[in-house]
């Protein structure tokens, strides 16, 4: 990996403010869908107006989990499927402080699931980006659980012999405020939803289906990076009515992608206020400020 | 009030303000003190899905600025050491209490155990420093939690309380100072501008200022090997210089860190060593050797780790014996051991858990080294 600084005759690229560019180039391979999504959050994030100061990014491992590296806001890269966990920490400690998760499939269903499932029926005030490649990137290629049945990977060689768990419908089944669903083709669309979900109060929640060409496109002989994005795109129906449960993610039938909720709740903090605030007379705002000697 | 009470007290009156715990005993009472206390100080209590996410949370609020804790016992403990881990690479200030019962497994979830000493020391993988308290009162559970945050604040690590049962759940008098009374350290700010600012960039003492989240600084925090602006270094020269920091901030400060009691010593004979409740054991056990004409001696660990090697090295040649006291099958006598370096014969008086040692156990110990049998 390197680290040097690009190079004069480089022209800025507009996103440059929010970018560790010393630390460019990345470690995403050619054709990865990452890199789509990260612009598409940049571009949210500055589609928002808000001081870069009052964000944060908190990431878990794995492909994915490196976006935390690359962008120029307070970003913690933690330990395999925890972002949550640290991110509610984070979030409850600085409530002014807008907290985004980015992290992949495995990093926030399989390590991270109970996290996960938790995080969104707290209604804890964050938003969730998952980049969905349906397969372990950063260690060459393994099964996850969102891998489709009988898919192959470099742990299910014969094909996989589990069913995949639909994400979208499992963070509205969890009490997600939000919930969005795109593939990478799909940039508009995935980028008014990321605005949209970084506006929304509670845990809000966008899930992107991305092409793995080093990995999961070259094991199921899906073609380019470029083939496996016109794939998806071709096997996508845009359904924004759709209950959740309907919203089918099969990439043999159909990838059924769109808004599926956007609803009002009330956030953890909401009730912890609520319920503490009556028993006593004297409360303080729960704000780091309170800290003594701070 | 009880240890676990008096644990809860001492993390308010240093400042801590977050607390992310999962019910277990006999660590419960702590969590249940925090849940009634925190809101009325503007803090925030949080009940987690389990122990992982406890222990994530409070890397997380500690970031955010707020001195955070958590709370749990053995089986919790195992959950918490993946991201202690994070919190030593990272230098994240936060306290961990374990009110140790006796292991392994669920084993004796309402009985007293010491068998988690080495896995303070050594539990999450890696090469690392630790400091490690061990309070033997309600008292001690309160003065040692404010020195826990302080140490943890000033040198920027998780610092881990090692209580036990019979501490946790014994009722005694706790004299709370007045608040003006009581030291508070917190974390060195950097005073340089966001430009300047290396967030791994330490002080003459081995310790780097800390933004926090939202200071303005754009810190970039992660568990990957890193350099001291914080990013990823994947060679084995950036591992060399981020370990050696790791280890020298607390190996070389371990004056400053170390604290023991020690009784007797001047004369002393044979010489007990001993921690948490197994120290007030082996203080009845002393005096009542000495009572009976036994030049016996007592040294009190205060702090576990790091461990009182130089105190130890000298005292060891000046004695004929020394004993480690301690509710296990022999975890801190493997560091007597080390230290003594064969300068006398050091024996173990110990039980596997699920009830204190007795002081005649430990006496009937003290009688036959002076006799001479070890």
């Amino acid at each position: 990996m390197t680290t040097s600084k690009p190079t004069k005759n480089v022209p800025p690229h507009p996103m440059d403010s929010l970018l560790r560019t010393e630390r460019i180039p990345h470690i995403w391979c050619p054709g990865c869908g990452i890199g789509t999504v990260f612009s598409a959050v940049l571009a949210a994030i500055k589609n928002t107006g808000w001081d870069p100061n009052t964000i944060a990014m908190v990431s878990g491992i794995g492909c994915t989990g490196r976006m935390a590296g690359y962008i120029r806001l307070d970003s913690f890269h933690t330990t395999h499927g925890r972002a949550l966990p640290f991110a509610t920490g984070l979030k409850l400690a600085r409530p002014q402080t807008k907290v985004i998760v980015v992290s992949g499939d495995g990093d926030l269903f399989a390590i991270g699931g109970n996290h996960f499932i938790h995080a969104a029926r707290r209604n804890m005030d964050l938003t969730v980006i998952c980049v969905n490649n349906l397969n372990y990137g950063m260690t060459g290629g393994q099964q996850a659980p969102s891998t489709p049945l009988g898919a192959k990977t470099t742990t299910s060689v014969n094909g996989s012999p589990e069913e995949p768990f639909n994400f979208s419908y499992l963070a509205s089944a969890c009490g997600a405020t939000y919930v969005a669903r795109w593939t990478a083709m799909q940039v508009r669309s995935l980028r008014s939803s990321i605005s949209e979900a970084l506006e929304k109060r509670g845990f809000s929640f966008v899930e992107v289906i991305t092409p793995c060409p080093s990995s999961f496109g070259r094991r199921n002989r899906m073609g380019s990076a470029l083939e496996m994005l016109k794939f998806y795109q071709g096997r996508s129906v845009i359904r924004g009515d759709i209950d959740p449960k309907d919203a089918s993610m099969d990439i043999d039938k159909e990838i059924v992608v769109g808004k599926f909720v956007d609803i009002e709740r009330p956030t953890f903090m909401d009730h912890y206020e609520k319920f503490n605030r009556p028993q006593m007379p004297q409360w303080r705002p729960l704000h780091p400020d309170t800290q003594k000697g701070r | 009030m009880n240890g676990d009470e008096a644990c809860c007290e001492g993390a308010l009156a240093v400042g801590c303000r977050f607390f992310a715990g999962y019910p277990i005993t006999p660590a419960t009472e702590i969590a249940e003190s925090m849940s009634r206390r925190l809101p009325k100080l503007g803090g925030i209590f949080i009940q987690m899905e389990d122990e992982i996410a406890s222990m994530a949370a409070i890397l997380g609020a500690s970031w955010g600025g707020v001195k955070s804790m958590t709370s749990t016992s053995g089986p919790g403990f195992s959950l918490m050491m993946e991201n202690i881990g994070l919190g030593i690479c990272t230098e994240t200030p936060c306290v961990v209490c374990n009110v140790q019962r006796a292991g392994p497994s669920t084993g004796l979830p309402t009985a007293v155990g010491q068998g988690d000493m080495m896995q303070a020391r050594w539990g999450s993988h890696g090469h690392y420093e630790i400091i490690a308290l061990c309070p033997a009162s309600p008292q001690e559970m309160f003065d040692m939690t404010i020195r826990a945050f302080n140490l943890s604040e000033y040198y920027r690590l998780p610092v881990i309380i090692l209580a036990d049962e019979v501490v946790g759940h014994m009722n005694e008098r706790v004299i709370i100072p007045r608040e003006d009374e009581i030291e508070i350290i917190n974390r060195r700010k950097p005073s340089v501008s966001r430009e300047d600012y290396l967030p791994y960039e330490a002080d003459a003492d081995g310790i780097a200022p800390m933004a926090n989240c939202g200071d303005g600084y754009r810190i970039h925090v992660t568990g990957l090997t890193h350099d001291d602006r914080g990013y990823p270094a994947m060679n084995a020269h950036a591992q060399e210089q981020m370990v050696t920091r790791l280890v020298d901030k607390i190996r070389n400060n371990r004056e400053k860190i170390i604290s023991t009691k020690n009784f007797y010593l001047d004369d002393a004979e044979i010489v007990v060593v001993s921690y948490g409740i197994s120290a007030r054991s082996s203080m009845q056990a002393v005096r009542n050797a000495r009572n009976e004409g036994i030049k016996a001696g007592f040294i009190k660990l205060e702090t576990i780790w790091p461990f009182p090697e130089e105190l130890i090295r000298s005292v060891a040649p000046q004695v004929k014996a020394m004993m480690m006291a301690e509710i296990n099958g022999g975890q801190m006598v493997l560091e007597l051991e080390r230290c003594a370096h064969g300068a006398c014969p050091v024996s173990l008086v110990s039980n596997y858990g699920g009830a204190i040692l007795h002081p005649a156990l430990i006496q009937s110990a003290i009688a036959k080294a002076a006799r001479g049998k070890i």
